[in-house]
């Protein structure tokens, strides 16, 4: 029996794809104040995404992640990681010191730094994990 | 700005492999990393300056003070390992611009230049660092970029050599991650500073024997030391030509320079060499390295395989330097760092020109080639007078402080040994010289000389390996103050 045929696992899979997106979120955004962060919302996004083309197979999941724009997405995390540090050292601090990004509350700047420093790590997570997927799945294709 | 330097050195090169990615373009990617390159080679030219000037240099990343935070700890020795890889890092990336074809896989170039760079930084990271644990970061980030290098070698082969070198490599980075997390255990900390403060507590104890062991043979696979170097010459012999240039002259000198660290920074000197006796293990290696690599390469038909194991003799002298532990066998395993890479560096380039001219690397097809590429053959026959050690070149440098020094340490049977290693180098090379100078030419297939791209690179590391041979202040000075430093210590 071929997977598109299996009704459970596609209604079931639907139902809990968003659940998992949501779960994901939670651990990115969340990861400042309790277990979490960018690596691990990553590697849950990206089972998300993978579990999505598992069932509905990899030209559906090719439709909704183009590969293309995971391999971008690679980069753009990292330079949103980098760009961080860049801005702090433009500002004049060291290299990744969060403390300038806010003029007014070097605390807050640490928060700011933080978040958009997981942020860039849960970005490329995905995608690389995503891009991984494909590279295995895709493998004979061509 | 200038106090960001320290950063940008290994920032630059990892941002910009990224940004590699994203201009997609062959040509430009390429024009890219070649200026990325000399940024960096210019970088690392002011910080050995500002290291004569001014002493040490310390950089908190993210404004964490140390034992903390990571900190780059730039000392002469750094500064000088750092100059070798973005020296060589700038002649080989502008090598054969304008030329595309054999040496870099088509449809794949933008992530050649993408991993060459991310290699760089690796290597750059490892030598700047002053953080354990930040090593083995960046020896990941160098290790996996090398194996993608080698595996887009055109012969299937490389998949298999870069698949060897997986396999070894991840051993040694495994072993020296168990060496750091031990010394970790016994002294709290991972600040290289900081280690080195506390250990001498803990030098009784048994976490501290294991922790060295791992460590040693963990870099010591990554070196290549004689039993240890079975992923080299497959490695080397497979990779795109341009890659096995660049690795043999950076990766083994960074992985030397990681040893030399651990030894004389993190132990200390008197307890590695007077209560472990480590010289006793390293001496005959290094001996047995010296001579199998020489007589191995004697036998070989693939002239990059034979180079290859010279690379497995020439690490023989490096490691032999370093364990007399005196002034002049540090200088003189320092200086041959620099040395070795200039003419294995430049040797290797010589073979990527013959590759694009000829598409073959086996001694046979090479026949009387010195007649149709006079200027790109003439290159290696200098290289191969380097590898000798003939007066004049900057071979004769390096092994005149290693005799000098087993002299004075009243070692006078090895003196006679590192002089009759030179007599194998002297077959090797005598034998492919009189293969490229002295035989008809195989057929008479129209055989350019190889073009000014090619040309240029491979004649600034050879005419290197001339001019170093005679001004020896900025190479032999340099590594000599080096050595004082680290042996501040020890007699």
């Amino acid at each position: 029996m071929r997977m598109r045929e299996k009704i459970i696992l596609r209604v079931v899979s639907k139902a809990f794809i968003p659940f998992i997106f949501l779960f994901a979120l939670y651990i990115q955004f969340h990861g400042d104040f309790g277990p979490g962060g960018g690596f691990q919302a990553g590697v849950v996004f990206a089972a998300g995404i993978i579990l999505y083309g598992v069932i509905f197979g990899l030209d559906t999941m090719r439709l909704a992640v183009p590969e293309r724009l995971m391999e971008y997405g690679i980069v753009l995390g990292l330079i949103l990681y980098g760009g961080v540090g860049i801005v702090s050292l433009i500002s004049g601090a060291n290299f990744l010191d969060y403390d300038v990004l806010n003029a007014h509350d070097p605390t807050h700047g640490q928060h700011l730094g933080i978040l958009l420093v997981e942020l860039g790590v849960g970005i490329t997570v995905t995608c690389a994990m995503t891009t991984i997927f494909y590279a295995l799945a895709g493998r004979g294709e061509k | 700005m200038m106090e960001q330097l320290p950063a940008l050195q290994v920032v630059l090169p990892l941002f910009s492999a990224l940004l590699c990615l994203l201009i997609r373009n062959k040509t430009a990617s390429r024009l890219f990393a070649v200026a990325v390159s000399w940024g960096c080679l210019a970088i690392a030219l002011i910080l050995l300056r500002t290291v004569q000037e001014t002493g040490i240099i310390s950089y908190h990343f993210g404004g964490w003070f140390p034992p903390l935070g990571i900190e780059y700890r730039i000392d002469l020795l750094n500064a000088y390992v750092l100059i070798i890889v973005a020296m060589i890092s700038a002649v080989v990336l502008p090598f054969g611009v304008g030329h595309w074809g054999l040496s870099i896989p088509e449809g794949r170039e933008y992530l050649f230049f993408c991993a060459f760079l991310l290699c760089i930084s690796g290597l750059l990271g490892i030598t700047i660092t002053g953080d354990a644990f930040n090593v083995f970061v960046f020896l990941e980030i160098t290790s996996l970029s090398s194996y993608a290098l080698i595996a887009m070698g055109r012969n299937r082969r490389a998949l298999r050599a870069a698949f060897t070198y997986l396999v070894m490599g991840t051993v040694g980075g495994t072993f020296i991650l168990i060496g750091i997390g031990m010394m970790y255990l016994e002294t709290g900390t991972l600040n290289m500073v900081d280690i080195a403060n506390r250990l001498p507590l803990a030098y009784g104890s048994r976490t501290v024997l294991v922790a060295f062991a791992f460590l040693t043979v963990g870099v010591g696979i990554k070196l290549a030391v004689f039993p240890l170097h079975h992923w080299l010459p497959n490695a080397y012999s497979y990779a795109p030509a341009t890659v096995s240039a660049f690795l043999a002259a950076t990766a083994t000198k960074v992985s030397y320079y990681v040893l030399v660290r651990v030894i004389f920074t993190l132990f200390g000197a008197a307890y590695i060499f007077e209560t472990l006796r480590f010289h006793v293990l390293l001496i005959p290696l290094s001996l047995l390295a010296m001579f199998i690599g020489s007589t191995v390469a004697i036998y070989q038909t693939n002239i990059k395989r034979l180079l290859a194991y010279s690379s497995i003799s020439q690490i023989g002298y490096m490691t032999l330097g370093l364990s007399f532990a005196s002034i002049n066998g540090l200088t003189g395993g320092l200086v041959h760092l620099f040395n070795h890479a200039l003419m294995k560096g430049g040797l290797f380039l010589v073979l990527a020109s013959v590759m694009h001219s000829i598409a073959s690397n086996e001694i046979d097809d090479m026949r009387g080639l010195g007649r149709k590429m006079p200027f790109t053959m003439a290159a290696f026959v200098l290289g191969g007078l380097s590898l000798i050690g003939v007066p004049g070149t900057v071979g004769f440098i390096s092994k005149w402080y290693l005799v000098v020094a087993a002299l004075e340490k009243g070692w006078y049977p090895i003196a006679v040994l590192i002089l009759l290693s030179s007599f194998l180098a002297v077959i090797y090379i005598w034998r492919v010289v009189e293969i490229f100078f002295f035989r008809e030419p195989a057929a008479e297939k129209s055989i350019k000389e190889a073009p000014l791209s090619m040309l240029i690179p491979t004649w600034i590391l050879i005419g290197g390996t001339l001019f170093f041979g005679l001004q020896t202040e900025w190479t032999a000075g340099v590594a000599g103050s080096v050595a004082n430093f680290l042996l501040g210590g020890l007699p």
